[in-house]
């Protein structure tokens, strides 16, 4: 008898249930890959040691420190104490629990360190079918390589470190079909931006997206992660795309990916992931990508968002929008294009890629930012930034006249000394512009990197196709 | 964990549609290792003005807001981050359960896992208990009910392993230590 046909998130959850949910039991997930990082996982290993429990799988566990480490180079290798004492106590003691728990550690100066979810990929830990966790809610960016992959709380993550498994309820499928060919000058960002506008900050909520459609198989891996990251912010627990050819290549090699015979049997499995023809989701949306236009929130939570030449949405009678502008100091109606801009942060898990730096040093190659803008360039890695400087992009940011950094979350997260102003406009590479996100009063515009480049240029609020 | 079987308070509320974890808890306080003592940073960007002063228009700094335990919050409560501080310090700040029209989804299971009940009710409902700050309402675990001032009485959704968790006040790390048979097999099948 035929098999019904199943999503591909059918095929990963099914594959991963150690047993299944029942009307008063969740099922039990089986976790292939756990990533720790120093700002949610204190309580759990404290959690541990309480009840005199070991790592069940310390191998299937990495650590890394990214969320409160410093960014300047003095302080990550020059010796200089840490600045925030607070967080150096914070990275002294994951460093003590993994040493005490038998965890690898990419500390402060390995050479692998960098954001979580890019070393990840990077390293080839991540491969299509796994399930990863992390106990941050944008590991929905591994979902690029078609795992399942999600944010859990601390109490999760001590499951996980205790038990390798999860308890979970089914969550429904979303399917976003997008289509057709973007413009010049629409990028990944400009795409979930998009997506995000349409589904509404809750729209994804108890659902896992598949994102599909000729539009997202042209997408390399970069893009890709740039997309399924940003699912949680349309309240999706996690985002998938189908692993291919693109998906097959960028892991070949990579230090942690299989090689050889056991890359040819992982092949053979992988190639049965893709969801099947006629298969059922609960939901499906379309999106025609030669529609999207490049986007720029003006709000304070992703979902307020407009194509860069719109003017900003009038919505009377709406207290709480109105609460939102007044926070950003805009008002209904009016352009945002040309508004002044005094930060332009490129970076985070969403757009710190080697390809997003690229992206944003093309458009300020042989120009300079404006004056009195501040400019910080982050690279997501370790790796990414020595990249960078091999191609002599590093050269290009400072030239123009902006800070380059040792990588981290920085000013994504504003919880390691990298923080926007009181009242400054930051236009972000980055995926949240929650009030007081960047730091408090800060003031966040989410865009491309090509899009905040162009920005820095002229100091105002720039299409970015106007520079190109 | 304590068992949580009814809860019975006047409510505080929060209209805000989408307060995200990063309002609940902003960023630069979660340098912490433990999980206690976040009370202090509930909403601090809400809560104190930038000079450190106590914003007395606040609702959760208003004199009738001491003892509540019962937050009702506009749609879409606890979206953003996984950062389980959010419900710690929820908790920590003495409430026990919070209402919205929609909860995401991490931030609810944090909150469960933390004896605070996350309670979603429909527009209507939701709607009235917006437009009634220190209403009296009356939480019933067991029987997943909302009872509102005047007797009416609304269901709320309860995964069943939630409830009995809640009830017992079991916690569900127990609960999966017991299933290493199956976590073996498992992991030799596999
Ligand atoms: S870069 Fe920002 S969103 Fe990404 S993991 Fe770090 S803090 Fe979270």
């Amino acid at each position: 008898m035929a098999r019904s046909p199943q999503t591909l998130f059918d095929k990963v959850w099914q594959r991963h249930v150690v047993s299944g949910e029942t009307a008063d039991t969740p099922a039990l997930l089986y976790v292939d890959l756990h990533l720790v990082h120093e700002v949610t996982s204190p309580q759990a290993f404290a959690l541990l040691r309480e009840r005199g429990l070991r790592v069940r799988r310390p191998e299937r566990t990495l650590a890394t420190m990214d969320h409160s480490t410093p960014t300047l180079t003095s302080q990550v290798f020059g010796g200089l104490p840490i600045a925030l004492e607070a967080a150096r106590r914070q990275i002294e003691e994951l460093e003590v629990n993994c040493a005490g728990f038998g965890i690898e550690l990419l500390g402060l100066t390995h050479r692998q360190r960098g954001i979580v979810h890019i070393i990840g990929p990077e390293l080839g830990l991540t491969q299509p079918g796994m399930t990863v966790v992390c106990g941050d809610s944008h590991t929905s960016t591994h979902g690029a390589f078609g795992a399942l992959a999600f944010g859990i709380g601390t109490t999760e993550v001590g499951h996980v470190l205790a038990t390798q498994c999860l308890l979970q309820r089914r969550p429904r499928t979303l399917a976003v079909n997008v289509t057709g060919a973007p413009r010049a000058g629409v990028t990944a960002k400009d795409l979930i931006l998009a997506i995000i506008g349409r589904l509404g900050v809750g729209g994804g909520t108890g659902h896992v997206i598949e994102y599909r459609g000729d539009a997202i198989r042209a997408l390399d891996m970069d893009e890709r992660m740039t997309v399924c990251n940003m699912s949680i912010e349309a309240g999706a627990r996690a985002g998938m795309v189908a692993p291919d050819e693109t998906t097959f290549d960028y892991l070949a090699g990579r230090p942690r990916a299989p090689r050889g015979e056991a890359r040819e049997r992982a092949l053979e499995e992988w190639r049965r992931l893709p969801t099947d023809a006629g298969a059922r989701f609960d939901r499906e949306i379309d999106i025609d990508a030669a529609g999207v236009e490049p986007m720029i929130t003006y709000g304070t939570n992703p979902g307020m968002v407009i194509a860069i030449g719109e003017a900003i949405p009038e919505r009377p009678g709406d207290a709480a929008f109105a609460r939102a502008l007044a926070y950003m100091g805009l008002a209904p109606g009016e352009p945002i294009r040309d508004r002044k801009v005094n930060v332009v942060f490129i970076g985070s898990c969403t757009n710190a890629r080697l390809s997003d730096l690229r992206s944003a040093a093309g458009v300020l190659r042989g120009r300079r930012i404006a004056p009195g803008l501040r400019m910080l360039v982050v690279p997501g890695s370790q790796q990414v930034k020595r990249q960078a400087e091999a191609e002599g992009l590093d050269r290009v940011f400072l030239e123009a006249g902006a800070e380059w950094r040792e990588s981290g979350c920085s000013m994504c997260l504003g919880m390691n000394g990298d923080v926007v102003g009181r009242g400054e406009y930051c236009v972000s590479t980055s995926n949240r512009n929650f009030e007081g996100r960047q730091g408090s009063g800060a003031r966040t515009l989410l865009a491309s990197p090509l899009t905040a480049a162009a920005c820095a240029v002229r100091g105002r609020v720039t299409d970015p196709r106007e520079l190109m | 964990m304590e068992p949580f079987t009814t809860l019975t308070s006047r409510t505080v509320v929060l209209p805000a549609a989408n307060i995200d974890t990063d309002q609940i808890i902003p960023a630069r306080f979660l340098t912490t290792t433990t999980r206690s003592g976040l009370g202090r940073h509930l909403f601090a960007d809400w809560r104190y003005a930038p000079d450190g002063s106590r914003r007395t228009d606040f609702a959760l700094n208003r004199p009738e807001a001491e003892g509540c335990r019962i937050l009702v919050a506009g749609g879409n409560f606890g979206c953003g981050s996984s950062r389980e501080h959010a419900a710690w310090a929820l908790a920590d700040s003495g409430l026990r359960a919070v209402i919205s029209t929609e909860i995401a989804d991490i931030f609810r299971s944090n909150a469960l896992k933390n004896g605070l009940l996350p309670v979603t009710v429909d527009e209507t409902v939701g709607g009235w208990l917006l437009a009634h700050p220190g209403a009296e309402l009356t939480l019933d675990v067991a029987a997943r009910t909302l009872a509102l001032p005047g007797g009416r009485i609304v269901t709320f959704p309860l995964e069943a392993f939630a409830r009995h968790c809640l009830l017992r006040g079991v916690d569900e790390l127990a609960f999966l230590l017991e299933r290493s048979e199956e976590i073996e097999a498992y992991e030799r099948r596999a």
